[in-house]
């Protein structure tokens, strides 16, 4: 895996930045989860989200496409945009946002549905598609894209489900890659995987960073340290240091930071 | 002696053993502990106590049931070898009732005889019921002390009456849940006899395949030929249970279970799904009497008025339609069930592609919960097709072959009822229609069970 470790991140004046983030504070009920994080997203580099559980990094992820609107209790202060666009703003549809951003979650979670199915089924809702031939075109780029073709193209009538775990998970990217996202979070997205679909998974993210923003939550600091160029650590609701990945690694300059990485705690 | 003095007697028993039994335990238990070994005892003294208790009571108890049904027939054979007894008449009837008054003077529920050849069985009646009664009593009695007395020796320190206790208890737990299932059983049986005795008279095929319903003509004298063909009556339970009622109850009980799973507040939900429920608990007859006094009539003026020829006041529609509404909780909570059993994570899966939720429900939940749905429907079917109070209130007699919602059809258990109301001789084909009829949706609702449970439970592993 050396060979994917640390490509130089590019040069700050270079990056297009796609998503901003200023003093975002996310409450659950009287709970505050994050106290003020400010942030950018660029589209060249893979963005890695790291710190102990429970400190805010899934939360602050799922602030980037609304997902925590699900969460009756939850409440976002500060702006957030996507290419200047607020995505709070009331003008915003939640729907053209989420097909604009898109997700992967912890533990897969394909529809009960066919291979194809699954990946038809964000272009059936946005209307991607204009016919049969059209959507095969659809389904069989993402499924390369997610480094699945080869694996499934016999039996994409099967279903999604009973594959094994990580390709599942590569057939959710896959299904978040049909409806041509700008940008990909991703949560986790190995936590459930065994180390070989895992390196799949790492390998996976190199190939599509350039194509998509892309910002992975992980609670393995090798993973960060693998697949990301930008790290962000957070600990108890704080964006505590963001910057260049082997920066934060071989150099960071925060003390709390330090102790994460050194394995002080978390 | 008296049946409750007896019983209060043996209770008496009883508790002197078990007091008896557990204090000898409890200085058995002294003694070894005096001696230094705390593990001598092998159950505490409590169960010594239940231990002699039930040797007490229960063979007595076994007697006394036994008794109670093996005396009647010994003092009636003693009172009939009195020589009172030879001048009774030969025949059963007029004997046994001779012999009823007999035994009411002599228990004192009656004070005088009627028939003077009762007066003279006075005496030797009570003679034997004294002479049994007694007999009884202390048989019961010496079982009790036998009992109690052979148990009482056996309460030593390694005795495992802890061991015995609990097999008891154990049994007594079997036989009351093998209870249930020999009813059921029995119930079968019965069914089946009747319908065989049924069958007997009228051939199977022309019962499950012919078209004309008139018991009626074959209690006449007509014959029984074509008078029980109970197709008509299939087919109004299947149009009002199955077809009608479900109209009404699939889509507004799938309805509000996702408006109630997916959109209501949980404030909300937390009221409206208990009231919801509370739909189930009305009892049927009073849906019955909403449909025939309120639902039927207006039904009827409303086809009258938009010109359907043959609208009747007791319509199928207006059954089908209040049971419909009765079967809105079953498909609701079931669909309910199965829409939360659904993983969050498929729905943040959709959501997170832009799905709206609308689409969500219909793409993903919906298809996901399926199973569980058509599980429900399938037990509101069978739920619906054995339901009576309703259709015997709205659904009339007319056993008619139609596919016109505003005229009258009847149902299986429309008819059951119709066949065994009032005074009937069980012997005619006409009330052996009813077990008949009993026995096909009997084996209907069976089978439309087992397969929504299974449907169910597979849907159900899952997702687990």
């Amino acid at each position: 895996m050396t060979a994917m470790i640390q490509e130089q991140a590019k040069p700050a004046a270079a990056v297009e930045t796609k998503m901003t983030a200023r003093d975002v504070k996310v409450f659950y009920g009287e709970k505050q989860a994050i106290k003020g994080v400010s942030i950018d997203v660029d589209m060249d580099n893979v963005t890695a989200f790291i710190g102990p559980s429970g400190c805010g990094k899934s939360t602050f992820l799922r602030t980037l496409n609304r997902m925590n609107d699900t969460v009756a209790s939850a409440r976002v202060e500060g702006t957030i945009t996507l290419d200047g666009e607020d995505i709070y703003a009331p003008a915003m549809d939640v729907v053209q946002l989420r097909a604009r951003v898109g997700m992967v979650f912890q533990k897969p979670n394909p529809f009960p549905k066919s291979i194809y199915e699954n990946i038809a089924y964000g272009p059936r809702i946005h209307g991607l598609a204009s016919g049969k031939a059209d959507l095969d075109v659809i389904v069989e780029k993402s499924l390369r894209r997610a480094g699945l073709w080869d694996e499934v193209k016999d039996r994409l009538h099967d279903s999604g489900t009973a594959l094994s775990g990580g390709q599942q998970q590569r057939l959710c990217i896959g299904r978040a890659i049909a409806v041509e996202p700008e940008v990909i979070l991703m949560d986790e997205p190995c936590s459930a995987l065994d180390p070989i679909a895992t390196a799949k998974i790492e390998e996976l993210i190199h190939e599509l960073r350039g194509r998509y923003a892309i910002v992975i939550v992980t609670h393995n600091m090798q993973q960060a340290a693998r697949v990301s160029q930008r790290t962000a650590f957070f600990h108890l609701g704080e964006l505590v240091e963001y910057g260049v990945t082997s920066d934060i690694f071989t150099n960071p300059k925060q003390e709390r930071t330090k102790d994460y990485i050194t394995g002080r705690y978390g | 002696m008296t049946g409750p003095a007896i019983l209060l007697l043996l209770a008496g028993l009883g508790a002197i053993a078990w007091v008896s039994a557990r204090a000898r335990a409890l200085r058995l238990q002294g003694a070894a502990r005096a001696s230094g070994r705390r593990d001598a005892m092998h159950s505490l003294p409590g169960y010594h106590g239940w231990y002699v208790a039930l040797w007490t009571l229960v063979p007595a108890g076994i007697f006394l049931a036994v008794w109670a049904n093996v005396a009647p027939g010994l003092v009636v054979q003693q009172v009939l070898s009195s020589p009172a007894a030879q001048s009774l008449p030969a025949d059963d009837f007029s004997r046994s009732a001779i012999l009823g008054e007999a035994r009411a003077i002599a228990t004192g529920q009656q004070a005088g005889a009627f028939n003077p050849l009762s007066q003279g069985l006075v005496d030797p009646y009570r003679d034997a019921l004294g002479k049994f009664g007694m007999a009884g009593a202390a048989l019961a009695l010496v079982l009790a002390f036998a009992g109690g007395a052979y148990a009482f020796t056996r309460v030593r320190p390694d005795f495992r009456a802890r061991t015995r206790v609990e097999r008891l208890v154990m049994a007594t737990l079997l036989i009351a849940s093998l209870l249930a299932i020999i009813t059921t059983l029995g119930i079968v049986v019965s069914l089946l006899w009747e319908s065989f005795r049924f069958f007997s008279m009228v051939s199977p095929i022309d019962f499950l395949f012919g078209t004309k319903w008139s018991p009626q003509s074959a209690a006449l004298g007509y014959g029984n030929d074509d008078a029980f063909g109970a197709v008509p009556l299939f087919w109004g339970t299947i149009f009002i249970g199955a077809v009608i009622a479900m109209a009404v109850a699939i889509p507004l009980g799938l309805m509000s279970a996702i408006y109630l799973t997916q959109y209501a507040s949980p404030t909300l939900r937390k009221w409206m799904k208990p009231t919801l429920e509370m739909l189930a608990g009305v009892p049927t007859v009073v849906y019955g009497y909403f449909a025939a006094l309120t639902i039927a009539p207006a039904l009827r003026d409303f086809a009258v008025m938009i010109g359907i020829h043959g609208a009747s006041s007791e319509s199928a529609l207006a059954a089908g339609l209040v049971m419909g509404v009765m079967i809105i909780p079953f498909v609701s909570s079931m669909a309910d069930d199965s829409i939360a059993a659904v993983p969050q994570s498929m729905r943040d899966g959709s959501l997170a592609m832009g799905a709206t939720t609308s689409e969500t429900i219909r793409r993903v939940l919906i298809p996901a919960a399926l199973p569980g749905v058509v599980g429900g429907v399938l037990l509101a079917v069978s739920r619906a097709i054995g339901e009576t109070m309703i259709v015997v209130m709205a659904a009339g007699l007319a056993a008619n072959l139609t596919l016109n919602p505003f005229a009258s059809v009847t149902t299986v258990t429309t008819q059951i009822v119709q066949l065994l109301t009032g005074d009937q001789e069980f012997d005619s084909a006409k009330t052996l229609a009813a077990f008949a009829l009993g026995l096909v949706l009997f084996v209907v609702t069976l089978l439309l069970n087992i397969v929504a449970l299974r449907v169910v439970k597979k849907y159900r592993e899952a997702y687990e």
